[in-house]
């Protein structure tokens, strides 16, 4: 009777999982597999080792890690401050923190392209200044600014869960024992808040591999990442079945990320 | 008992305009076992983290070996604390949680090994390094944080009701375990505990505390038989507090009768409060005490029974080995040396209106 009714409560996920998980996926690997004429073909996939989509992918991995650790480097102290301020003002920082998320993140984006732009806000004010003029726009410097400004909610969220989550006395149990500040965060703060790192660095890593709006609102078009050219092919191309193929090369590279940070995390617990 | 090795100076705390400790005056001498002893509240909890550092009095100093330490932080003082709840480092296993204490201070890896199997035998985990502390029951749990806690060779163990989580029997033992290994150390213990019991069983000096005030200091005997006041005496044990007029010394008046007892002191015809342990009270024959009462209720509590006696309006409680069924019709007597005089608490208003005259 009971397993009955749990089994009819878990049919919406079920046909929820199978009608928009399952059978799209099933679909990019059939795409992925097969040329316009619907005949087997490898050529999709094996496109990855062409200069420019190597080229992509290497940037889009470079890009990712370096926006991932920047997240990680602001969200950690940030995550620390609002652990041991009081909770009113714990709240109001947090809440100040995520808010970005509340706007749409294309919206985000352009305004971030205001801001940098030639003659945007930023050189507005340099020039005011009688400063040198900041030309980051359509360069990769913007292009991260735009994946930290956009995943780093991502970051903070886990981070603060795992970290707010630590019981008190064992940070009074640390300083007990004679342990300083920094004592107490190497050897009790961090290994008890790795679940959360672990789980911010995937939730900030898979977006920035796979984004193509920000390179290609703040990157001007110049530079491809694996996301624009998937995008492309898409498109322009209107070329689904190279679009799929690298698409599949791209989830084995998410796929792996995740296998790696889960082994970390295993292995640190333990 | 030696020196005093902590001195508590005029200390005040409080949170938010809730004063927790009032002008609070205490002294701790070296090799003690004293308990703070108090309902939820009463601020034993506050004054222990004192001690430890992990709380600022507002006013007022700590003396630690003749030296003001209120300012240092907890790393730096010479005090260890078991936690109520373990407060074991999740992610170590027991050897690691023991041996955090002893790593920061840089001792050498053989003194930590030798440290950690000390310690193990102490509280009988002997093998215990490589377990988690999650695959540890609760009164495990408790022995790995003393023993992380006593390695580091305070002069002072704090624990802050360390037993409070763990049943009656494995409480029991532990109170015996937590004697010797006092005994053992030869060091300072400071303990929190709401149970008058654990007080009784293990300490030197009880510090009884309500609403941020000591109501008495004293040794086990001293707290348990002269209750000074008699929020101590209801506290401490169950107790009837009657009532009554001192009418010269050595006598008092009680529900109108006469009593013999052995305090002076307390004036002639003054009102003052009575403390009766219910195990004082000797239930004699119907006229052959010098009270008469009914017994109204019993109880079978194991080693003895415990009944309820109404007489002249009160209702005592009576411990007693004999056996009186309800209804029937008892004798009250009491020895002189059982019968406690206490001064009846002085109220605000008495105070107002001793001002205005």
């Amino acid at each position: 009777m009971n397993e009955r009714r749990n089994s009819f409560l878990a049919a919406p996920y079920l046909i929820w999982s199978i009608g928009f998980i399952i059978i799209p996926l099933i679909y990019i690997l059939y795409f992925a597999f097969t040329d316009a004429s619907g005949t087997f073909t490898v050529g999709n996939v094996s496109a990855i080792i062409s200069y420019v989509n190597i080229r992509a992918l290497m940037l889009s991995i470079l890009f990712s890690i370096a926006s991932t650790f920047i997240c990680l480097l602001l969200a950690y102290p940030l995550c620390l401050i609002l652990t041991t301020v009081t909770s009113s003002s714990s709240a109001f920082l947090s809440l100040i923190f995520i808010l970005p998320m509340w706007m749409n993140s294309l919206l985000r984006t352009f305004a971030w392209q205001n801001i940098l732009e030639r003659k945007g806000v930023i050189n507005g004010i340099l020039l005011f200044l009688n400063l040198p003029p900041l030309y980051i726009i359509n360069k990769p410097p913007a292009i991260l600014l735009g994946m930290v400004y956009d995943f780093l909610p991502f970051m903070v969220l886990p981070i603060y869960n795992s970290v707010s989550r630590i019981d008190k006395d064992l940070i009074n149990a640390g300083r007990d024992l004679g342990a300083d500040y920094f004592q107490i965060l190497k050897g009790i703060i961090w290994p008890l808040s790795l679940p959360g790192v672990i789980s911010g660095i995937t939730m900030v890593f898979v977006p920035s591999l796979t984004t193509f709006v920000i390179s290609d609102i703040l990157g001007g078009g110049k530079i491809l990442l694996i996301g624009n050219v998937i995008e492309q092919l898409f498109t322009q191309d209107s070329d689904w079945n190279a679009g799929a193929g690298l698409s599949a090369i791209l989830m084995i590279f998410i796929v792996f990320s995740m296998i790696i940070t889960a082994k970390y995390d295993r292995e640190d617990i333990s | 008992m030696a020196n005093k090795l902590i001195d508590l100076q005029h200390i005040t705390k409080s949170y938010g305009g809730n004063v927790v400790l009032d002008d609070l005056c205490l002294y701790i001498r070296e090799n003690e076992f004293l308990t703070l002893l108090g309902p939820s509240g009463c601020g034993k909890t506050t004054t222990l983290r004192i001690i430890g550092g992990f709380e600022t009095p507002d006013s007022g100093q700590v003396i630690f070996e003749n030296r003001d330490i209120s300012a240092l932080p907890p790393n730096k003082r010479e005090v260890n604390t078991v936690f109520q709840k373990y407060a074991l480092f999740p992610h170590m296993t027991i050897a690691e949680n023991i041996a955090f204490g002893l790593k920061i201070r840089k001792k050498p890896a053989s003194y930590i090994k030798d440290k950690i199997k000390y310690a193990l035998k102490l509280v009988n985990l002997d093998g215990f390094e490589d377990r988690m502390p999650d695959s540890l029951s609760g009164g495990q749990q408790q022995r790995i944080a003393i023993a992380r806690a006593i390695v580091n060779e305070p002069k002072v163990l704090l624990l802050d009701e360390p037993l409070g989580a763990l049943d009656l029997k494995l409480r029991q033992d532990m109170q015996y375990e937590l004697i010797s290994l006092k005994n053992e150390l030869g060091i300072t213990f400071i303990y929190v505990t709401h149970d008058q019991e654990e007080a009784l069983t293990m300490s030197d000096t009880i510090v009884v505390m309500n609403q941020g005030y000591i109501q008495q200091i004293g040794s086990p005997v001293d707290i348990y038989n002269e209750p000074e006041n008699a929020f101590v005496a209801d506290f401490i044990g169950d107790s009837n507090i009657l009532p009554g007029i001192m009418i010269r010394d050595e006598l008092v008046e009680i529900l109108g009768a006469k009593f013999d007892c052995v305090d002076k002191g307390f004036g002639e015809n003054n009102p003052v409060d009575v403390v009766i342990r219910p195990e004082d009270i000797d239930l004699l024959g119907e006229g052959e005490g010098i009270i008469d009462g009914v017994v109204t209720d019993t109880i079978f509590k194991g080693v003895h029974y415990e009944m309820c006696v109404m007489s002249r309006g009160f209702e005592f409680i009576v411990h007693s080995t004999d056996y009186y069924p309800v209804d029937s019709k008892v004798g009250i007597s009491v020895h002189p040396f059982d019968i406690q005089i206490m001064n009846k608490p002085e109220s605000e208003d008495e105070k107002a209106v001793e001002i205005n005259e």
